[in-house]
This record gives structure tokens, sequence and C-alpha cells, in this order.
């Protein structure tokens, strides 16, 4: 209830000029302090998780399997230790392997589609409407729909077991492409491009050192949402890789876990995997975050 | 006339720029998809000892069998069905109306919030955990020895309530589970799109002496509604793929008689396992392709229309 009415409050009061006369003061001040009672409920339940992942790093098998507790134990470097051990995979290999797919979707995300958006925008050609259609037609068609038939493609072409059939699709990412093409028609003014012809820089020079640039924002807003994805994604990888020097973090985390079930798992090796998996998508996302904070607002303030 | 004659000049660079874009797409997404399709019209599949069956052209016997009911006359894939969307709106709803009060509140130049940034970053965290952390996160929270239970039992003094064999509970706290992780994502979608409108509307509403309830039903509302109708769409898309959480809460099980099973989920069972089942899961992918697209169709005809009047109105203005 107390939340319904938090809900309310901020809707009623936000206003977004000053020329309102004093009587608003109150109701303002009001709407302040809910919306901070709100952000702060917001923060407690995002970073509750975190907390209970950290804590649940430091605790033993024997303490997590008997129940739960708020507390940190001193097991944390026990966990470390266990994870770091080579069973039938190796951990460091595993977050290499993430981190080697993960940056190179990420980067050939951004880039094709900047590309992409950007050969929409710029040029005058036919079939330029269609294409753009095209793509925001494809971005309905969820991913999974094609994976029997990708199954079978990476079978015939014997890419099972390679990082081909993770990474190459990046270059084409619709709902990347959206988002870039929203970003460019506010932020790239064509006669950038044109002063740059005059200056007689050639067409890929210009949109790789020229304008690209413009849209770093952008570039780097999409660049953490395709990082994050394909840290964390389970689905396909599970589908292409079986080799153990050629794990994702994820596989190794659902096959710890699927152990736990037949009782021979380590609840604490696990939260310290799920642990160490998180550092550095956080790490990235640190680093980038600002972008997010301003990027995302950017292109659409100019458009 | 100069200017379109030397568009026409570039026109070729226009191709080369997108031609990597569509190859790609066709080979990793479009090949696959209507081979996908194709499959379906066949009988096709692996056994335990890794002989392989068929492609044998079977008709629509797959999409039959799909609908057929089974011994209690239920039939598992409308169910399946149902348990998709019923979720995906349980997170959906909250999802949604927690982005608009957060981004109302971010974007309120009045409300002048300190500490904008960390709130931002904040909200945005839980989308970097994996699904399947959270899942196990989740899962220990509720189990019977879990602290909801400790504090439960405290409070009732009774046994402790078992979530995950209740039908509610668990599909509440798959729900709940997206919702977390995807909120924050909306959030910044939102506040893209209430920056966006131009600022001069909000202070001549005011000067005209407009309520804040006005303000924000007759102008910021009617104006969002393209970025929602993006973000419902996307969500919806997002939805109908839900897998992770629900596949690791249940551990594959797909909960308490099938109750929090998932088209995907069902998918993957016929092509993730030891025997895949191309025919089948051919015919359950273009099920869901088609769920998708009707579904986007009723977005997109629901909200457009009322976005539609809303620019009837502004025009006669």
């Amino acid at each position: 209830m107390a939340k319904l009415k938090n809900l309310d409050a901020p809707a009623k009061v936000k206003n977004y000029s000053d020329f309102q006369n004093e009587k608003g003061a109150t109701s303002l001040l009001i709407a302040r302090i809910a919306s901070y009672v709100f952000l702060v409920f917001v923060t407690v339940m995002c970073l509750f998780s975190f907390y209970l992942l950290i804590i649940n790093s430091t605790r033993s098998n024997a303490e997590l399997q008997s129940g739960f507790s708020l507390l940190p134990r001193e097991h944390f470097f026990e966990n470390f230790g266990n994870a770091m051990k080579k069973t039938t995979f190796f951990l460091p290999q595993g977050l290499l392997n993430s981190l080697i797919i993960a940056a190179a979707t990420s980067i050939l995300t951004v880039y094709f589609s900047a590309m992409t958006a950007y050969g929409i925008f710029v040029y005058d050609f036919r079939g330029r409407k269609l294409a753009d259609k095209f793509i925001l037609l494809v971005m309905m068609i969820p991913t999974q729909v094609s994976a029997v038939g990708f199954v079978q493609l990476i079978n015939q072409f014997k890419l099972v077991n390679t990082y081909w059939p993770l990474i190459i699709p990046a270059i084409a990412a619709p709902a990347t492409y959206f988002y870039m093409k929203q970003y460019i028609e506010g932020a790239l003014p064509l006669e950038v491009v044109e002063a740059a012809r005059v200056d007689g820089s050639n067409e890929f020079r210009t949109f790789n050192t020229i304008c690209l640039p413009m849209l770093k924002p952008a570039l780097a807003v999409q660049m953490i949402f395709a990082f994050v994805g394909s840290w964390n994604n389970f689905f396909t990888p599970a589908l292409v890789i079986s080799k153990a020097e050629l794990m994702t973090v994820p596989i190794m985390i659902s096959i710890i876990n699927s152990d736990l079930h037949s009782q021979a798992g380590d609840l604490g090796k696990l939260y310290m995997y799920i642990f160490i998996s998180i550092v550095p998508v956080v790490i990235v996302y640190m680093f980038l975050s600002k972008f997010i904070i301003k990027g995302v607002t950017l292109g659409s303030v100019k458009g | 006339m100069g200017k379109k004659h030397k568009s026409i000049s570039y026109a070729k660079w226009g191709y080369i720029f997108i031609i990597p874009f569509f190859v790609v797409y066709a080979v990793c997404t479009l090949v696959p998809l209507f081979s996908t399709f194709l499959y379906s019209f066949f009988d096709y599949y692996t056994t335990m000892d890794f002989r392989t069956i068929g492609p044998n052209f079977v008709g629509l016997q797959n999409y039959i069998d799909m609908f057929t009911p089974d011994r209690t006359g239920a039939i598992d894939l409308l169910n399946y069905t149902g348990n998709t969307l019923l979720m995906w709106v349980m997170g959906a709803v909250p999802q949604v109306l927690f982005a608009l009060v957060l981004a109302l509140i971010f974007t309120g130049i009045r409300l002048r919030i300190k500490g904008q940034g960390f709130f931002k970053t904040v909200i945005y965290m839980p989308n970097l955990i994996m699904a399947s952390a959270f899942s196990m996160l989740f899962f220990t929270l509720f189990s019977p020895v879990g602290p909801v239970n400790q504090v439960l039992t405290q409070i009732t003094g009774g046994d402790p309530f078992l979530f995950f064999s209740d039908i509610w509970a668990t599909r509440s706290i798959i729900a709940f589970i997206n919702f977390l992780m995807w909120f924050g994502n909306t959030t910044i979608l939102l506040m893209a799109g209430i920056m966006g409108i131009d600022q001069s509307l909000f202070e001549a509403s005011s000067i005209d002496g407009a309520t804040s309830k006005q303000t924000f039903f007759k102008i910021t509302l009617p104006l969002l509604i393209p970025i929602i109708v993006y973000v419902l769409v996307t969500a919806l898309i997002g939805g109908l793929q839900m897998y992770d959480v629900p596949q690791i809460m249940t551990n594959g099980k797909g909960g308490v008689d099938m109750t929090a099973q998932t088209l995907v989920m069902q998918l993957n069972r016929m092509i993730g396992g030891v025997t895949k089942n191309y025919g089948k899961a051919g015919a359950l992918s273009a099920y869901i392709f088609i769920v998708t697209g009707l579904l986007s169709i009723l977005v997109f005809k629901v909200t457009g229309n009322s976005s539609g009047k809303k620019k009837a109105k502004k025009g006669g203005k």
C-alpha cells in the first residue's frame, strides 16, 4: 500500500517549470520526500541481491546448506581457492573465453549497427526505405525461433565447438541498428559529411574518423548492453559449445548448479563463481555508466 | 538540383555500408528461420543411440500433434503459452509503472533530486547479474530453510511455506525477478523519451494554469506513447523468450503440474538434450513466431489508435 502511495505522488506534483505560485511549495516538498523514499526503496531492492551474492561467497557449503544469514563469514578465500581449482573445466579459462566472445560481439555489434544506420541515413539509394522497414520488422523476431535451423547450419559447416557461431551473428543486430538510427538522426548533421567530402576524405574515412567519434555516447550505451548480453548469454553457447576448454562462465555455472541437485555440489564454490563472473561486467559498467546516463538522453534531446 | 546529383553519385556507398548487415542477417537468421519452418513439415529427430530418423515429409502432422489434447483433455501448448504470457504480464506491469515513476522523478526539474547519478547507476545494475544467478539466489531465499521462511515460521509458528510447491508463489517469484532485472532498462528508455518532449509545451501548459495532473495526462503521457509502444513491444518479445529464470528456478521441470513451463523451455527440451526432435521443435518455433507477430500487431493497434487520436486533436488545434 505504501508503495502505491509513492507511485502516485511524484506523478501528481511533477512539473517542468518554475512558473507555479506558492501553493505548490508544500506539495512540492511532499513530492520531493516521497521521491527520495521511493528512490531509496528501489536502491535497496537493487543492491540487496548484490549484497546477498557477496555474503554468500564468504560462506562455506555447510553453512549455506544449513540456512541463511545476512552476515559475512570467513570462508571467502577457501571458496576462492576451490573455484580456482581445475576440475573438468577451469574458471580462469572460462573467464577468458567469455571475455573474448563478449568483447568481439560487442565491438562487432556497435560498429556494424552504426555503419548500417549511417549508410541508410547518409546515402540516398534505391531500396533505402525498404531496408529500414525490413530491419524494423525483423526486430520483432525472437532469437530462439530460428534456433533449430541455426543448430543444423552449424553442424553442416562443422562449426560446433568454435566461437564463430557466437560472434559472427553479432554483425546483424536489428535492435542496436534501430537505436543507432534514432541517435544518428539527432546527432549527426549531414553538413559534416559534405564538408569532409569537400576536404577530399573518402567515404570510409569520413565514417570511421569523423562520424563514429561523434556517436560515442550511443556506441558506449549499446556496447555495454551487448557486452552484458553476451557475457550472460546461456542459450546459444549451450547449443554450440560442449568442449570443456571452450566453455563460457554461464555454462560452467549451470553445470555446478546441476551438480547441486545430485548432492555432489559445493554451494560456496557456486556463489564464488557467480561473484567472480559479476566483477568484470560491473567494472565495464562503471566505466561506461556515465554514458548510459547522459548518452541515452542526448540523442533524443537533439532530435 | 545540385544536391540531388551529388547524392546519386554516392548511392553505391549506401549499399556498401549496409551489405555486411544484410549478408550476415540472411545467413545467420533468415536461412535458419526458413529451414526451421521447413523442418516443421518433416518427421525428423535423433534417438538415444545417436541415430537420425528422417527427414520424412509428414505435412501438417507436427502441427496437428501440437494441438492434440492429451489424455486429460488439456492442450499443453496452450497452457505453456498461458504461463508465458501470464508471467510476462505479472512482471511487465510493475516494470513499466516503476520505470514511468522513476523517469518522471529524474526528469522533474522542480523536484531537484540530489544524487541522481548514483540512483540512475544503481537501477540498471540488476541487469548485470546473470538470470541464472538471480534464480539460484531467489531459490535459496524462498527455500524451506531460507530466510523468508525463517521469518515466516517465527510469525506464524507453523510449518515452513513451500513456495515452489505453490503455483502462484512460483510464478510470482519468476515474474518478480524479470521485473527486477528489466525496470532499469525501461527507465532509461522512458527518460530519453520524456527529455525528447519539447520543453516549451510544459511551459505553455504551466502558463495556461494546467495542474500537474493535467500536464501529465494531457501532455507527457500522450507524447510518450511511441516510446511506450517500443518498450512494450521489446518487453513482449523478451517476455515470450522467457527461459533462464523459470528453467533454473524449477530445475527444468516446469514447476507444479508444469504451471511455470514456458514456450522456450519447451523448445529447449526438444533441441537442447541428447535426443533432438527438429520436426516438432520446428512446428513449435513457427507457433512462437506467429504468436509474437500477432501480439506485436495487437500492441501497435491498441496503443497506435490512442496516439493517432491525439495527433488528430493536436492537428485540429
